[in-house]
């Protein structure tokens, strides 16, 4: 066992989560859906809390003690961002609602205007409708081509398929997951970003996902753009980061307009704000804001390595647990890969064992999962897909194993 | 294990989910339409056949789903059997009131869709027991697409 593993107290972590100690049904709470939504720790609610009974004033523009401080606690959450993407600079964090609102900016401000009718659009086979939706939108309004890199059977990236879809040099932007919400395949993201530049493009990853999971490096990887969400990083709903390499953001032009985003207004003409703030209209989501510092500030207490460590001895303990199910199929098996697994259960519908999971008090997700295009690649409707966090634990995947076998029975 | 879910996966639910009797395309319809619950992947497509006397003659469906969603369509397809449309709607409004809340406004019309009642409570679940419906209720107005996801 090495440090990283030693270092992590399961039992301590667990106990900052207070929604774990809730019953369902007079049943513990078995929470296997946090690549939908994480749960949050003590420090992101105390945080969100005190910020609203102590010291909270609209931000950037009070000129009283209250808004001074409030101000201060949000723009933490811009330096702690930095560092969890290891940005150059802080100005190259841009607060966003969510992924899907940093994929539609891009799509609208980059797509709209950096890009030119008759250029490409590069997405993969297993993205999100948020990372597939606005390129369509954009594909549609302004005569850009969208482009699908193929997956393989055990759902990982076609590196052959993707370079012959880079070939002809037209693609100027890869839209791409670093880690699918589905399969839990990690896209080898530095080959790509590799790949994309030799054949003139720029890359932007969805994070959503790989961020919870491993450490990531703006940087190191070559991406050019990258977001994540809070509320699956432990933090509140309605905020996330769109964080691109600051020439680029420089280059492109605001995507909402209003208060905050503003150099100066007058009838004739307005002129931008630098960024981030020229992509930031209107009083942002301040509360959440703070959470979600606390939220960063919290995986850094625990580090990565540790968190890595943990999700990945429960990610094989999972499938091999999982594995030995009879009429279980396993959706996806790719080398790289983390703590998400979509399954099958041969003698019912996903909807069914969802139900007859809950009513153990396992909370797990079936459906699509927002990825159509993905499952109709794997012939399938929908899956049941359970998904792993920072305080999962091997008693809860070994519940779950247990419980899908007499559900079997129960279909029998 | 789960004796608490018998209300709802009860063997009639269990005897239709797994072996509909009235599943298959009509050779000859009027009308049909299609179900579609995007959000969890349920489809359902329904065939209508009308008798000389503007009733329901025969009905067919192909479903894609779960067992409620599939029980819940061959149900329907013999409540449904010699009933005028606009009957067949009000009673659509009946069954989605008992898929809700349990009650059944005239219980004795609904003796053969009681076994759903129990789904009321499993709030997620509702929209399974009223997708064949809502394709139905499409197929009568000659419309193509309905959802029960809203």
């Amino acid at each position: 066992m090495n440090d990283a593993i030693q270092s992590f107290d399961l039992k301590s972590i667990r106990a900052q989560f207070p929604i774990l100690g809730e019953k369902i049904r007079g049943k513990d709470l078995v929470f296997l859906d946090s690549a939908a939504s994480a749960q949050k720790p003590r420090a992101v609610i105390d945080a969100m809390v005190h910020a609203m009974e102590r010291q909270y004033a609209n931000i950037h523009r009070g000129l009283h003690w209250m808004s001074e401080r409030t101000t201060e606690a949000y723009e933490m959450a811009r330096d702690a961002s930095a560092r969890l993407l290891n940005a150059n600079d802080r100005s190259e964090i841009v607060f966003v609602r969510n992924s899907t609102e940093a994929v539609n900016l891009l799509a609208h401000s980059y797509g709209r205007s950096i890009m030119k009718p008759g250029q490409a659009v590069l997405i993969s086979g297993m993205e999100h409708h948020s990372n597939i939706v606005p390129w369509q939108m954009l594909r549609d309004s302004h005569g850009i081509e969208l482009r699908v890199a193929p997956i393989t059977d055990p759902g990982e990236l076609d590196m052959a398929g993707t370079e012959a879809l880079l070939a002809d040099g037209k693609v100027g932007l890869v839209a791409i997951t670093h880690m699918s919400n589905v399969l839990g395949t990690y896209t080898p993201a530095e080959r790509l970003a590799a790949l994309a530049h030799q054949y003139g493009a720029k890359i932007f990853f969805d994070g959503s996902q790989a961020v919870v999971h491993r450490r990531v490096d703006v940087q190191a990887l070559g991406a050019d753009f990258y977001c994540f969400t809070g509320h699956k990083l432990y933090g509140p709903t309605g905020i996330g980061v769109l964080w691109g390499r600051r020439e680029l953001l420089d280059a492109m032009p605001p995507f909402l307009g209003g208060g905050d985003m503003i150099s100066s207004v007058s009838y004739e003409r307005s002129t931008w704000a630098d960024v981030p703030h020229k992509f930031e209209a209107g009083t942002p989501a301040i509360i959440e804001g703070i959470g979600l510092n606390a939220a960063i500030e919290f995986i850094e207490s625990i580090g990565y390595p540790a968190i890595a460590a943990h999700e990945a001895a429960l990610t094989d303990h999972a499938l091999a647990k999982m594995s030995a199910i009879e009429g279980i199929t396993v959706i996806g098996r790719a080398q790289d890969r983390g703590g998400v697994i979509s399954f099958t259960l041969d003698r019912a519908h996903a909807h069914d064992v969802a139900t007859l999971l809950d009513r153990q008090g396992i909370a797990v997700r079936a459906g699509q999962h927002c990825a159509e295009p993905l499952m109709r690649r794997f012939g399938l409707d929908s899956t049941a897909r359970a998904s792993f966090g920072i305080y999962t634990t091997h008693e809860e995947i070994d519940a779950l194993a247990d419980t899908l076998g007499r559900i079997r029975e129960f279909f029998a | 294990m789960f004796e608490d879910v018998r209300d709802l996966y009860n063997a009639a639910i269990l005897e239709r989910g797994r072996r509909p009797r009235h599943m298959g395309k009509l050779e000859a319809f009027d009308t049909t339409a299609k179900g579609d619950n995007p959000m969890c992947g349920d489809r359902v497509t329904v065939w209508l056949k009308f008798a000389p006397d503007g009733t329901i003659g025969q009905t067919g469906f192909d479903a894609r789903g779960c067992e409620i969603s599939k029980a819940s369509a061959d149900l329907m397809v013999e409540a449904v059997q010699g009933r005028a449309p606009a009957d067949t709607k009000a009673m659509f409004e009946r069954f989605r009131t008992m898929a809700q809340s349990g009650e059944c406004p005239s219980c004795a019309e609904f003796e053969p869709l009681k076994p759903l009642a129990a789904v009321h409570a499993y709030p997620s679940r509702v929209k399974c027991a009223t997708l064949p419906w809502h394709a139905l209720v499409a197929a009568l107005d000659g419309a193509a697409n309905a959802t029960s996801e809203s």
